[in-house]
């Protein structure tokens, strides 16, 4: 046994890609298997290693843990990304949610017929300038640290700079009217461990493109 | 200021559900702030007080907390109902998501459109009885335990208890085939906190009926 975790998903973001940079942010070398076929979901159904018969799927620690934020938590509390108290815990996991849910609106979107893409990237676009980055933006202005939290890096942080950079993909000046957030996005770039996974040939994943997108629909059936 | 944690939401389930059974578990009480009208919402909404615009929304130990896994972490942590430690945290929160993710079928299902309800109450049932409810049978099988984790009550027993009644309320023999599920219902039930929750004239939300729905929808779109 590696004894490094080994991350079962598609060779793809998806809900894997935000487990994927938190260990990548905390250090933390980890394996990838790649479900490639609608067969290879199949066997890690039929082998009964899919709690509730979904991916992701990371084994770690002896267990085989389902359920992206019950791993994305595991992770951010063992590598000490989670506050030091109940209450610091309690903003981290109302940004978290926040950044959640902004990029679920953007991971949806490849999937969204054709003919409301256009609607549904203006939707994401105004949610992040109007929603959620005006959050991020004041707390940083609110404390003048450099963390979201705490005075130290955080879950919060790694995801939120995850956030900005896909929906920079979407809009490349979207953080224009986010002085601080710009900053911010600057400064978490260039922690070592997250510099590192921002350069090519890390296990980071590019963006979905249509031909991922078909190969999704046939191994999940959607 | 009361020092009661004050929920904001409208007069219904939804997604604070799990929070007034949690709170109620523990045995917290609690506030209620209902939103009646959009005006009710663009309120809150105005005077800052939802981080991202949205409810719930629970006033707790001076904190306006948004956010519904964000609050039931919270309140959980708070009460000693997540586990000892890390690897039992791990568990509660698989088994938490599971349910999570049953309980966005169960509630969504009086807002579907007429034409979409018989589908969606056919993926409820089935997701339930194939997916989820094998996994807590199996795991109460596996340890003989009272509890689903750490031989003692945590969120997780909270919430599946929730989750089998709202089942029910569907199909009512929708237990039929998990006997152990069965024990864990009567079992759940029966501790003070949760049985006087259940007993008409608690905070416990009906289901969603069809002729509230419109206006539901009004507060928020």
């Amino acid at each position: 046994m590696a004894g490094k975790p080994k991350l079962h998903y598609t060779k793809g973001r998806g809900k894997m890609e935000s487990i994927r940079w938190l260990l990548a942010a905390a250090g933390v070398e980890f394996e990838e298997e790649f479900i490639e076929t609608k067969e290879d979901l199949e066997k890690l159904r039929n082998d009964g290693v899919l709690l509730f018969q979904q991916v992701p799927m990371v084994e770690i620690d002896g267990m085989r843990m389902v359920q992206t934020r019950a791993i994305l938590s595991y992770i951010a509390a063992k590598y000490n990304l989670y506050g030091k108290d109940l209450k610091e815990r309690a903003w981290i996991d109302m940004y978290v949610e926040g950044t959640t849910d902004l990029m679920g609106m953007i991971m949806y979107l490849p999937f969204q017929p054709a003919d409301t893409k256009e609607k549904n990237l203006a939707l994401i676009i105004e949610r992040a300038t109007t929603r959620y980055f005006p959050v991020y933006e004041k707390a940083l202005k609110d404390h003048g640290q450099d963390y979201l939290v705490g005075n130290k890096l955080s879950w919060a942080d790694i995801h939120l700079l995850e956030a900005i950079l896909m929906v920079e993909e979407c809009k490349p000046d979207v953080l224009s009217a986010f002085p601080l957030l710009q900053a911010f996005k600057g400064r978490i770039s260039n922690i070592p461990t997250i510099k590192k996974f921002l350069q090519p040939g890390s296990q980071r994943k590019p963006p979905t493109d249509e031909k991922f997108v078909a190969l999704v629909r046939k191994i999940f059936n959607i | 200021m009361s020092g009661k944690p004050k929920l904001h939401y409208f007069n219904g389930r939804g997604r604070m559900e799990p929070i007034r059974w949690l709170l109620a578990a523990a045995g917290v009480e609690f506030e209620e702030s209902f939103l009646e009208k959009k005006e009710d919402l663009t309120k809150l909404q105005k005077d800052g007080f939802l981080l991202f615009q949205q409810v719930p929304m629970v006033e707790i130990d001076g904190m306006k907390m948004v956010q519904t896994r964000a609050i039931a972490n919270y309140i959980a942590m708070k009460y000693n109902l997540y586990g000892k430690d890390l690897k039992e945290r791990a568990l509660i929160d698989m088994y938490v998501e599971g349910m999570f993710d049953l309980n966005e079928l169960l509630m969504s299902y009086g807002f579907q459109p007429a034409d979409k309800k018989e589908q969606h109450f056919a993926t409820m049932v089935d997701k339930a009885t194939n997916r989820y409810f094998p996994v807590f049978e199996k795991a109460l099988k596996d340890h003989g335990k009272d509890f689903l984790v750490g031989n003692q009550l945590s969120r997780a027993d909270v919430q599946l208890l929730e989750i089998i009644l709202m089942a029910e309320e569907c199909k009512p023999d929708i237990l039929a085939k998990f006997p152990l599920l069965q024990s864990f219902k009567a079992r759940i039930s029966n501790i003070p906190t949760i049985k006087k929750f259940l007993q008409p004239g608690s905070q416990r939300k009906p289901p969603i009926r069809e002729e509230d729905v419109a206006k539901v929808m009004k507060i928020f779109y």
